[in-house]
């Protein structure tokens, strides 16, 4: 069988600027952040990125990835906003796509299913009409409502994280919600799963074989990520990292202590990223 | 038992949107709704359904910030969406603006959509939540910086902006009340604007009318918002709430 066990450097190899990329997740949880990170070291630009946002988007606008972004919110759960994320909505750096989170779901339903839109009633008499001016709306042809017509949104690559997959790309998600990684896989050309642990077949499925909702045919590459998600949640295997998440928040306030966490954590490689967080926290022990 | 607390009324206040909803999802955001909800599943609306905010309907009675010990069903965020369409779920969503016509944004302030001067978090789920179930608001602090003449965006539709899409939008558009630190509120004014229910004791209605960004409808005699029952008072203090998140909201 074909072995797609790749690293996050060699996912990043695959990808080109101007791509869309879909990114798994909701908000700060369960995001796949170590192929986040990897794109930020890259030379990746004009990125169109399509997600419920977290911390992933506040990162890449922060490092100028961004292009245009498509989501229904972008939140760091426990802190409401993110800073990157407004700072370059109020620059006005990015091209942004604002849609309701359902709409954003049908966008993406219609993109794996092969059809060119969905109709839904969100959206209608809302502003959201007006910020994307190439919505239209659709006349029922059996005599109901003329609804939207989300149209789907395609993606050129998918990024999402599981806790547990095999080398094959047949996934599992242990935590109590697969929010849309599923769908992104899917609505996308070619999907790259980062999990906590890369596990022989027969390990998966054993808690109910509805946590295998991702299987090998939507799957180009599985990457080894231990901790893959860090600072967002991935339960069971860990929650969201709140301090480190603060640490985040905090930094961000001005550029002289935002260059300082950017050499820390994120100027280097994912392991270099790993030990600099086992630091802060060993430190943040100590320190009690 | 002492006095109700301002934050206490407004707990009851909120509580009261859903004393007729029937089998439906709560959905409170913020912390009074929170607390609002538990407390009238505990009392005289005992078929609500009520989740944990991430994946799971709960059931019983739960502390706030505390985790819940019994579920009864699984309420990822798909199966959110899914139920919105239903039509089965009641929001209580917290507006940075809203207009006389019930039209409240979440999205953005000032500046244009290209380039806002304060970002928000987004439309989140408003534009659809509005259009497919039954919505209620929560504002913690009545101003004329929040009731404002017209909002910057319209995430959650209003009942003008329902109408004037037509029927796709205002089938199972239903705009029930606007709870705040002052006052109870419903759309029952001419043409569907918002209109005083009961003002909360204490609050004088020239207070109210110089919070508020727009002309506020109002019957000559209004009432006065009801006081919690001693049992109310025990359970919000005893049992849902007591480390006091509802005095963050609303500061007596």
């Amino acid at each position: 069988m074909n072995d797609k066990r790749m690293s996050e450097d060699e996912v990043v190899a695959e990808l080109r600027s101007g791509m869309t990329l879909g990114i798994g997740g909701w908000g700060s949880r369960r995001k796949p952040m170590s192929l986040v990170r990897a794109i930020l070291r890259s030379d990746l630009r004009d990125l169109t990125v399509v997600t419920y946002g977290g911390p992933d988007v506040g990162l890449l606008c922060a490092a100028g990835k961004v292009k245009k972004l498509v989501y229904g919110f972008v939140s760091l759960d426990s802190i409401p906003l993110d800073p990157h994320f407004r700072a370059a909505r109020q620059a006005g750096a990015i091209e942004a796509a604002e849609y309701d989170e359902g709409m954003l779901f049908w966008g993406l339903y219609a993109a794996a299913n092969r059809v060119d839109f969905l109709p839904l009633r969100a959206g209608l008499g809302s502003d959201v009409m007006k910020i994307n001016p190439e919505l239209r709306t659709v006349a029922s042809p059996y005599g109901g409502d003329e609804l939207v017509a989300m149209p789907a949104l395609r993606l050129d690559a998918a990024i999402v994280h599981q806790n547990r997959a095999d080398a094959q790309g047949n996934a599992e998600y242990l935590g109590p919600d697969i929010y849309f990684d599923d769908l992104y896989c899917m609505a996308a050309e070619r999907a790259y799963v980062s999990c906590e642990e890369v596990v022989p077949t027969a390990e998966l499925g054993r808690v109910h074989p509805a946590t295998m909702r991702i299987n090998r045919s939507y799957v180009a590459g599985v990457v080894p990520a231990p901790k893959g998600a860090h600072f967002t949640s991935c339960e069971p295997d860990y929650g969201r990292d709140e301090a480190f998440q603060r640490a985040y928040v905090e930094a961000a306030a001005d550029p002289e202590s935002w260059a300082a966490f950017s050499r820390r954590f994120l100027e280097v490689d994912e392991a270099g990223y790993q030990a600099a967080v086992a630091e802060l926290t060993a430190g943040a022990g100590a320190a009690r | 038992m002492s006095e109700a607390t301002r934050a206490e009324v407004c707990v009851v206040a909120c509580a009261e949107v859903w004393r007729d909803a029937g089998e439906l999802l709560v959905s409170p955001i913020g912390l009074v709704p929170q607390v609002a909800a538990r407390l009238a599943r505990a009392t005289f609306a005992p078929e609500l359904l009520l989740s944990d905010g991430e994946a799971r309907l709960v059931a019983g009675v739960w502390a706030m910030g505390e985790t819940p010990t019994t579920y009864e069903g699984w309420l990822p965020f798909r199966s959110v969406f899914d139920l919105v369409s239903t039509g089965r779920r009641h929001v209580m969503m917290m507006p940075s603006q809203i207009d006389r016509h019930g039209n409240a944004n979440i999205s953005f302030i000032g500046g244009d959509f290209n380039r806002p001067d304060v970002q928000l978090l987004g439309v989140r789920g408003a534009p659809g939540n509005t259009v497919n179930h039954p919505t209620s608001y929560w504002l913690p602090r009545h101003s004329t910086r929040a009731l404002v003449p017209r909002v910057d965006m319209v995430a959650g539709v209003g009942n003008d902006a329902a109408a004037a899409a037509g029927p796709g939008a205002s089938r199972f558009h239903d705009l029930h009340r606007l709870v705040t630190n002052l006052g109870v509120f419903d759309w029952g004014g001419p043409e569907g604007t918002m209109r005083i229910v009961s003002l909360h004791p204490g609050v004088g209605r020239e207070e109210v009318l110089e919070a508020t960004g727009f002309e506020l409808a109002a019957d000559a005699e209004v009432a006065e918002t009801r006081l919690p029952t001693d049992e109310e008072l025990r359970l919000i203090r005893e049992e849902i709430d007591p480390n006091g998140a509802r005095d963050r909201e609303v500061r007596t």
